[in-house]
């Protein structure tokens, strides 16, 4: 076989078929690794861990993007694109993960076979199907708003990813590892901004303590773990969001301090609603905007 | 008739050939995303890393390597992706370094080193220098972290006034 273009190469890739129309590329982003399930690991609690990290990371994604053409600056524009795309970039790993252990919800009742299992958990899977906490889910108010929002995630997630390297499960091992190196990039991002906001002007500083008011709340959650991640926790897979807190609050605390914020009132921990797919009702309109279009023409190829 | 006397390629060799597709100045060889070649009872079996977990490029060099080595006479490819351990531009060799600035882009200095416990805050402004590529001005500043591509942040010459691309410390 010999193509005369890459374009040809890309299409004989795949079978000459063409491509399904809203995916994330040509190739399979898991291919050639060893997806190989640890010893004594049931398949459907470590697919469920996945869709939570990346459901997390995904929905974050969306959020983000909702600032393209929106942004203060051309240069901030590109940042958020780029935060968003890596983010994006490990949704996509760890969806990929769920689907080869079998975790595909009620998606496969609604995508074609053609369509890759990481982008029908992505386009269909429904709002109850979520498993993502509420500090991702939440508007993004405005841009004071939205980089206290980044920085908690961030810290948060940082922090999971960091000791995660270490899990039992080579596959999420390795996500971590190269996640860790995006999400420092990424936290830093927003505490360098949060640092400006809160220590700028009067209105800048009115709005970022105003913004780290309206995200604190959204903390409840996220140190609450499933029995899932217990179980998880316990086979060495998986790390209990419980034993992030402290680490989380020195950081977030350090930045507030720095920006010459008040660092709100804690909140106390509130059961995991977010990983037990209960979200709100701005779910239903972020996943109307990110689901739409792969719906109405689920066959489009290119 | 016809005997082909020409030496057999080397799939190495073809797949070290192969170009980024956003750093075209450079190949996935020099940037350290090439991680093996081999042939394995007959399929050249090729594996890459990614730079960044969203890189969009991963397709495109599937099937660009896929497509040299098609190219070269080797009907059966298997191109398998390596996550671990984590690329890092320490990984971008020095001819791929001289090739980078060569095109007006300023390659990475050292990586941070990895540690195993909690990552910490950089909050000043970012501790990364580098020399403009344009006339070799260690007076630079950067403009932003984050640039056009997922691995360059945009500097400016505080010298020669012209901004640049930088791929940053990763």
């Amino acid at each position: 076989m010999h193509e005369e273009t890459v374009y040809e190469a890309l299409d004989h890739a795949h079978g000459g078929e063409g491509h399904w129309a809203f995916g994330t590329g040509f190739d399979e982003p898991l291919a050639g690794i060893d997806t190989t399930v640890p010893e004594g690991v049931d398949h459907a609690d470590l697919g469920e861990y996945c869709l939570m990290l990346g459901d997390d990371a995904l929905v974050l994604a969306q959020r983000l993007t909702q600032w393209i053409t929106a942004a203060p600056e051309l240069e901030e524009e590109v940042a958020i694109a780029n935060i968003a795309l890596d983010l994006l970039g490990q949704a996509r790993l760890l969806l990929a993960r769920a689907g080869s252990v079998g975790v595909l919800g009620r998606s496969r009742e609604k995508a074609t076979d053609s369509i890759p299992d990481e982008d029908a958990l992505a386009y269909f899977r429904d709002a109850d199907e979520f498993r993502h906490t509420a500090l991702v889910e939440a508007p993004n108010g405005d841009f004071a708003q939205t980089m206290i929002r980044l920085l908690a995630a961030t810290t948060v997630r940082l922090a999971v990813f960091a000791r995660l390297r270490g899990s039992r499960d080579p596959v999420l091992a390795a996500i971590a590892a190269k996640g860790v190196n995006e999400l420092a990039y990424h936290r830093d991002h927003a505490a360098r901004w949060v640092l400006r906001l809160g220590d700028g002007t009067a209105e800048s500083s009115r709005r970022a303590q105003a913004g780290a008011d309206a995200v604190w709340p959204l903390l409840a959650e996220v140190f609450t773990a499933t029995d899932l991640e217990l179980r998880l926790t316990d086979a060495a897979v998986a790390v209990d969001p419980a034993d992030v807190r402290d680490e989380v609050v020195s950081v977030l605390t350090e930045v507030l301090d720095r920006a010459t914020l008040q660092v709100p009132a804690w909140p106390a921990d509130a059961p995991p609603r977010g990983r037990r797919a209960e979200h709100g009702a701005e779910l239903a309109e972020l996943l109307g905007t990110l689901q739409g279009l792969a719906r109405q023409h689920p066959a489009a190829t290119w | 008739m016809v005997t082909d006397v020409r030496r057999a390629p080397d799939p190495r060799e073809v797949a070290a050939r192969v170009t980024d597709p956003e750093l075209p100045m450079v190949t996935l060889a020099d940037l350290g995303v090439l991680r093996d070649v081999r042939v394995e009872e007959g399929v050249v079996v090729v594996e890459i890393t990614p730079t960044y977990s969203g890189c969009p490029a991963m397709g495109t060099m599937r099937a660009d390597l896929v497509h040299a080595l098609h190219r070269a006479g080797f009907p059966d490819v298997d191109v398998r992706t390596v996550l671990s351990p984590a690329w890092s531009t320490d990984r971008i060799s020095d001819e791929g370094r001289r090739k980078l600035a060569v095109a007006g882009i300023a390659p990475p200095g050292r990586a941070p080193v990895p540690t195993d416990g909690p990552v910490p805050l950089q909050l000043g402004p970012s501790r990364r220098t580098a020399d403009c590529p344009l006339c070799g001005s260690s007076d630079t500043e950067e403009l932003s972290e984050f640039g056009a591509t997922a691995c360059k942040a945009l500097r400016r010459c505080r010298s020669c006034r012209e901004p640049f691309e930088h791929v940053k410390e990763i």
